[in-house]
Order: structure tokens, then C-alpha cells, then sequence
């Protein structure tokens, strides 16, 4: 049943993550991430993180790529343009990734002591979640906290039509 | 109980569930029609069974009869999925509500929900996300300007208003201490209409915020904004014609009808009597199975109702009033609401 | 049973999917959506590994990256339509204003 679930939403993940490249519209992009997103939000579950799938679905596919897509409506950007710019990208960055994605393969395959994961594994309660995070990472849960005010701040200054908008534009 | 009869209880209990509840998303455009009659002083469908209860049988067959029209300039592709998407969203999240009593099927299963989740409650909070979907795509993929103005506003509206409507429930999941629905309704099962989240619980002030975003989640009037007809001839779904426009129709109501069931479970005490104790249990294994049922119609009913009277009493707002509403007003009252049910679990010792 | 080795991978073959976006890809959205892939990736990696540990700290640190990237995804998108406003375009190709 795992076996069945993984492979259908894992091949899901990597056609929804390769649709992505492939598609020149960045609405099919952005439709394609949200693919992405739902189905890891299922392996979540089937890892036992629970709150953590709900929060993906909410958050990243609700939230945030909502806003990706009302900005691809709002600017109605068109197709992309072939240009296909820097060469030095594709000469360097492809065999890069290349070799990373190797490394990585083989490291967490010749990684000993890896467990597996079943149906039958417990699953970790919100209340877990919370405990820890409201009493040994209370800190850190604050901060971020004045991070997204500061980022709020910074969206309204940036996207407001400002008086230096004239500077910048002609 | 083997994986095999799981898989057919489920199948069977699904069936069940989208049937009643398509039944009950046609009835309720009837209770709309005939109520907001009543309101405006004229009569409502009449024509077709008595008293025109037969009328939505006939529109669902006027919607499937129409030309179904796909203008040249669409983008095909998301201008179908969109009302899918919709609908699909709009059913979905009823999977997670319990309509009555757990443990009443044979082995102990939960005849009255389909799943019973722990995260219930965010479960339906993020289906209701990703139905944002629907509506952006139509507008964007109609090519139309009007669809598009409609789907801009759609898509602001809900994720500001779900914000507010998210913190609502705070309060709330704070007092049950759990996500599960059904452990919040138990929590407000002991007597009554005194123990509802609603009363007993002090939560009424996160009921009216949750009422409001429920309003404007849905795109109901008085915050219909997106299918404003005076100045966007329709809205999102100004292209779009028979079965994929009723499709739209069908989310709306969906939606109209699991917000009434959330609302139901949260505030005002789910299945359970409003009477608590004071109706003695009945003998009946029936009666006893299906009591619950009923004081969870009524409840969800007499929420629809509250919204159709709504509609039929107040006037459009404008759209810099709504967001103006919900971020300014709203979205602090929401939060003032937590911190102060918060304040007050914990000078309660008894509590925990 | 699956073995975690696997969701090891899928985590790092979405990384790579990332990154490869983000070197191929023209427009200035789409190159953002590729870096949200990262992040993803990158979670999935962290969730496991709070599977195999059987700590929940792993799972708080994806609820961070989470936080951040709203966060990012807030800024990065008005910096897009300030960028739009200014340049009316979105291929990252012309805008070479700052480029010798």
C-alpha cells in the first residue's frame, strides 16, 4: 500500500517538477509547482508529519503560489522568449548539476543505518509539534515572526507606485 | 474488518454522501429562490411540483440541455479544469465532516464520516485554499477582461478573508485542544446549548468574524464581488455557459453547505442536542442513530438560511470597503479574540 | 516498506530539477518558482531524516523554511512588479541595465 502510494505520487512530484521546465507559459510552470506541492504534501503524510502536509497544502499551495499565480495574471506575461542567454549556464551548469545529483545518489546510497518507512509507523500529533516548538524553539518562532513584518514592510514599500518610480522607469 | 470491506464501507459511504449532498446543494438554490421570494414580496418557483419542488430537477436539466459554448479565444486547457477544480473542491471537503455519533456501525466504525482525520479541520481549511484555484483560472483563461477583474478580485478576496477566517478558529481549537472535529464537538456535548463554543464557550465574537469570512469565502452577498453583476456582467464566469457555468453554480452552494457544516461543528455543538440532557435518550436503536443526524440538518439548515436572509437584506459593499473591513477590522478583532481566550485558559486551573 | 533512501533521492532529483530551472528557465517568475522547487526539495530531505531520527525538530525546520519562503515569496514578487513597472518586461535577458 506504501509501495503503491510512494510510487504513484513520487512519479506525480517528478512529472509535475519536469512539466515545469518543460512548459513555456509560466501559468502551466506555476500549475505545475502547485502538483508538486500537493503531492509532497501526501508523502508528508505517509513520512508520519502530518501537521506539516496540512501547513504545505495551506501555505505553499494556498498562499504562496496563489500570489505566483495572480502576478503571472496581473503582469498577463506572455510566452517566453527562446533566447536562451548565457551559454556559459548551460556549458558549466548542467554537467554541475549533473555531478551533484550524482554525489548526492551515491552518498544516501552507500549511507548505512537508513530506516524505512511503513503505514504502520507512529505519526508525529500536532501537540508534539507545538510543544517543542513553543518551548525549546520559542526564540527562533519569534524572530521569524519579525521577519515576516519586515518582509510585509518591504512588499508594500516595493510594490507601492512610489515618488522615485519616475527616477527608475525613464 | 479486512482492507477489502474498508474499501467497500468507504466506496459505499462516499456514494452516499455526494448523492446527499448534490440533493442537498439543489435544494438549497430552491430555499434560496423561494426565500428570497418571500423577502421581496412575490412568490418564488411554483410551477413545477407542488409548491416547485420539483424546480430543481428541471434546471439541472435545463443546464445539461444548453449548448455548452467554447469561445475561440480561451486557453482550452484551464478554461475546462477550472470549473472541475472548483466543484472538485467544493465536494471534496465534506469527507472530513462527522454528521453524527462515532463507533454506531458494526465493528465500531464511523458510519457518520467518511474519514476521520486528525487535522480535520486543516484538511477543510486547505481544500477550501486550493479551490481559490478554480475561479483565478477561469477568470485568467476566459480572455476576457471582465473575468479577469472578477478572478483579480476572487483570488485578493479570498486569501485575505481566509486569513481572518483562520484565526476565527483558533479560539476555538485552543478551548478542545485538538484538531479532530470530532473531539471539538465532544468538547461542547456535555449540556448542551450551555457548553456550545457559541455561548458557554465566549467564542461568539470569533463566530461573528468567522461569519463574515465565511460570507466573503464563498463569494456571497454582501461580498460578492466577483461575480458582481452591475459592473462585472458575471464575473469569472462571464464565458462560460451550461453545464460548466452550473458546475460554478453547484461550488458555490458546496461551499455554501460545508462552511454551514464547519460553523455547525465548531460553534454550535454538531451533532449533539441543543437540549443536552434534558430530552431523555431514546430507546429506539434507530431513533438513537439517527437523532444526531437530525439536529445536524437543522443546524447546518438554519446557517443557510441565516446566509439567505442575508442576502436578500443587505446591499453589495464596495471593493476597497471589503478589504478595508478585513484587514483592518477583522483581522485585529481575530487576533484580540485569541489572545483573550487564551488569557482566560489559563487563569482556569480546572482547566487541564 | 519503503526504504527512506528513496525519498532521499526524490528529494535530491527535485533539487536538481530546481537548479536546472533556474539555469534554463528565461522569465523572471518562472526562475523564482524553480528556487520554491529547491526549497521543497530540500524539505523533503528534512522530513525524512526527522522520520529516521524520530525527532520532531526536523519537522519545525521545514515549518521554518516555510515561513521564509512566504516571506521570500512576498518580497521576490514585489520586487517582479516594481521590476515590471520599471522595465515592462520579465525575460531576464533584458534586464541588463547594471551589466557592463
Amino acid at each position: 500500500m506504501h509501495l503503491i502510494l510512494f510510487i504513484v505520487f513520487a512519479g506525480l512530484c517528478l512529472a509535475g517538477a519536469i512539466n515545469l521546465l518543460l512548459q513555456t507559459h509560466p501559468i502551466n510552470s506555476a500549475l505545475s509547482l502547485v502538483v508538486v506541492m500537493s503531492s509532497l504534501a501526501v508523502l508528508y503524510l505517509l513520512l508520519g508529519a502530518e501537521f506539516l502536509a496540512a501547513a504545505q497544502i495551506i501555505v505553499y499551495a494556498g498562499a504562496i503560489m496563489v500570489l505566483f499565480t495572480f502576478v503571472v495574471m496581473l503582469l498577463n506575461a506572455g510566452r517566453e522568449e527562446h533566447t536562451m542567454g548565457s551559454g556559459v549556464a548551460r556549458i558549466l551548469g548542467f554537467p554541475a548539476v549533473a555531478v551533484i545529483l550524482g554525489v548526492i545518489a551515491t552518498v544516501i546510497l552507500k549511507a548505512q543505518g537508513l530506516g524505512s518507512a511503513a503505514l504502520s509507523d507512529p505519526i508525529t500529533s500536532t501537540e508534539d509539534l507545538s510543544r517543542v516548538l513553543f518551548r525549546e524553539l520559542l526564540l527562533p518562532f519569534e524572530v521569524t515572526s519579525v521577519l515576516i513584518l519586515i518582509a510585509i514592510l518591504g512588499a508594500v514599500a516595493l510594490a507601492r507606485p512610489g515618488g522615485d518610480e519616475r527616477r527608475v522607469g525613464k | 474488518m479486512t482492507i477489502l470491506q474498508f474499501f467497500l464501507w468507504s466506496l459505499l459511504k462516499i456514494a452516499v454522501v455526494t448523492v446527499v449532498m448534490l440533493l442537498g446543494i439543489a435544494y438549497t438554490v430552491l430555499l434560496e429562490r423561494k426565500l428570497v421570494g418571500r423577502i421581496q414580496n412575490r412568490w418564488g418557483p411554483t410551477r413545477v411540483g407542488p409548491f416547485g419542488l420539483l424546480q430543481p430537477l428541471v434546471d439541472g436539466a435545463k443546464s445539461f440541455l444548453k449548448e455548452d459554448i467554447i469561445p475561440t479565444g480561451v486557453y482550452k486547457p484551464l478554461y475546462i479544469l477550472a470549473p472541475i477544480l472548483s466543484l472538485g473542491c467544493a465536494l471534496i471537503s465534506i469527507g472530513v465532516v462527522p454528521f453524527g455519533e462515532p463507533n454506531v456501525g458494526p465493528g465500531g466504525m464511523h458510519l457518520f464520516q467518511i474519514a476521520d482525520v486528525n487535522i480535520g479541520l486543516l484538511v477543510i481549511l486547505g481544500i477550501t485554499s486550493i479551490g481559490v484555484y478554480g475561479i483565478a483560472l477561469a477568470g485568467w483563461s476566459s480572455n476576457n477582461k471582465y473575468s479577469l477583474l472578477g478572478s483579480l478580485r476572487s483570488s485578493a478576496q479570498l486569501v485575505s478573508y481566509e486569513l481572518a477566517l483562520g484565526l476565527s478558529l483558533v479560539g476555538v481549537v485552543m478551548r478542545a485542544g485538538s484538531l479532530n472535529l470530532r473531539v471539538i464537538v465532544e468538547s461542547q456535548s456535555s449540556k448542551g446549548m450551555a457548553t456550545w463554543n457559541l455561548f458557554g464557550g465566549f467564542q461568539f465574537v470569533a463566530f461573528f468574524i468567522y461569519l463574515m469570512a465565511a460570507y466573503a469565502e464563498t463569494n456571497r452577498s454582501p461580498f460578492d464581488l466577483p461575480e458582481a453583476e452591475s459592473e462585472l456582467t458575471g464575473g469569472y464566469h462571464t464565458e462560460y455557459s451550461s453545464m460548466k457555468f452550473a458546475m460554478f453554480f453547484m461550488s458555490e452552494y458546496g461551499n455554501m453547505i460545508t462552511v454551514g457544516c464547519v460553523a455547525t461543528l465548531l460553534f454550535l455543538g454538531g451533532w449533539t442536542s441543543p437540549l443536552g440532557e434534558l430530552i431523555p435518550a431514546p430507546q429506539n436503536i434507530f431513533v438513537h442513530a439517527l437523532m444526531p443526524i437530525f439536529w445536524f440538518v437543522l443546524k447546518v439548515f438554519s446557517f443557510l438560511f441565516l446566509y439567505v436572509w442575508v442576502r436578500g437584506t443587505l446591499p453589495r459593499f464596495r471593493y476597497d470597503q471589503l478589504m478595508n473591513f478585513g484587514w483592518r477590522y477583522l483581522v485585529p478583532l481575530a487576533i484580540l479574540n485569541i489572545v483573550a481566550t487564551s488569557l482566560w485558559l489559563a487563569y482556569q486551573p480546572l482547566h487541564r | 516498506m519503503i526504504p527512506l533512501s528513496w525519498y532521499l533521492l526524490l528529494s535530491a532529483t527535485l533539487f536538481s530539477l530546481g537548479v536546472v530551472g533556474f539555469l534554463i528557465k528565461r522569465n523572471l517568475i518562472t526562475v523564482f518558482m524553480s528556487i520554491e522547487l529547491m526549497l521543497n526539495g530540500v524539505n523533503l530531505s528534512f522530513v525524512t531524516f526527522a522520520h529516521q531520527w524520530h525527532l520532531v525538530k526536523g519537522q519545525i525546520f521545514v515549518f521554518f523554511v516555510m515561513v521564509v519562503a512566504a516571506a521570500e515569496a512576498a518580497v521576490g514578487l514585489a520586487i517582479i512588479i516594481a521590476v515590471f513597472r520599471a522595465r515592462s518586461t520579465l525575460a531576464v535577458d533584458r534586464i541588463d541595465l547594471m551589466k557592463l
